[in-house]
């Protein structure tokens, strides 16, 4: 279940980050479009961050630890929510590559996890 | 400029009224803006590294610093740096320009000599540094990013002047 919700997040923030590297290359700032697709994997990684903290609630145990997962599960839920602030802040294309560099981040964040969750 | 001065808008505003001095090419009331275009994405990138770095020195020296102390060290070193600039960039001003662009080159040095070091002399690095390898546990972002941000500083100065 969690590794399924790891997969599907990563893949989820890579499409999100050539959607908004295909605006940037278009030298357009993020639309609305763009941020109803932030919100869309946010709540992907909200939903991990739940179930994440709910399996390790029911005992389960990380392989790399419960503090780094419990910090990474963190990092990735606020990974995208802080650059598509800074894209509203900067409204021209660079924006929209700070969102799909954010995308990656997230993708590198899921990796990790997926380590560190030992599946 | 002095550091008293420089704590102050209230002063700052006041000497530019007076036509501002040779030390601060940017004329007008507002500090010059480091984080427009490109800006923000440097912003962006060192903030990550900011949390990467420091969370990740953080966890290591509270838990098992005796394994690997050099390492750990030099992680929140490199936590401290990025921290810096990341606050010089957003603060904005010539005196945040030129401190950032010092840091850049100290992060930047610090690269390449923890980078050599590791693959010299690996014995002294049980565990993994931020910068092991030129950074290549984090897609070598960390030799990347200091290159890219002295040429967008320098180019911000061109700008403003």
């Amino acid at each position: 279940m969690f590794d399924a919700l790891t997969v599907a997040t990563a893949v989820a923030a890579l499409a999100l980050a050539a959607w908004c590297g295909w605006a940037a290359h278009r030298d357009q700032p993020t639309k609305d479009w763009h941020f109803i697709g932030m919100a869309v994997v946010s709540v992907l990684a909200l939903l991990q961050l739940v179930i994440g903290v709910v399996q390790l609630a029911r005992g389960e145990k990380p392989d790399q630890g419960t503090t780094i997962f419990v910090a990474y599960l963190i990092g990735a839920f606020a990974c995208i929510p802080a650059a598509g602030f800074m894209s509203l802040a900067e409204r021209t294309r660079w924006g929209s590559v700070t969102v799909a560099a954010g995308g990656v981040v997230l993708a590198v964040l899921e990796v990790r996890l997926y380590d560190i969750w030992g599946g | 400029m002095t550091a008293a001065e420089e704590n102050t808008t209230v002063k700052r505003d006041t000497r530019d009224e007076q036509g501002g001095t040779p030390a601060e090419p940017a004329a007008g009331t507002k500090r010059a803006r480091l984080i427009g275009g490109p800006g923000i994405l440097l912003v962006w990138l060192y903030g990550v590294m900011v949390v990467g770095a420091v969370s990740r020195s953080a966890v290591q020296i509270s838990t098992q610093f005796d394994e690997a102390p050099l390492a750990y060290s030099l992680s929140a070193v490199a936590g401290l740096v990025y921290g810096f600039i990341t606050y010089s960039l957003v603060r904005g001003g010539e005196t945040a320009r030129r401190a950032a662009l010092v840091c850049c080159a100290a992060e930047l040095a610090g690269v390449l000599v923890v980078g050599t070091w590791t693959l010299a002399e690996p014995s002294a690095f049980p565990d993994a540094t931020v910068w092991s390898d030129y950074g290549m546990g984090y897609l070598f972002i960390p030799v990347l990013l200091p290159l890219s941000a002295m040429y967008w500083l320098r180019k911000a100065r061109t700008t403003a002047g």
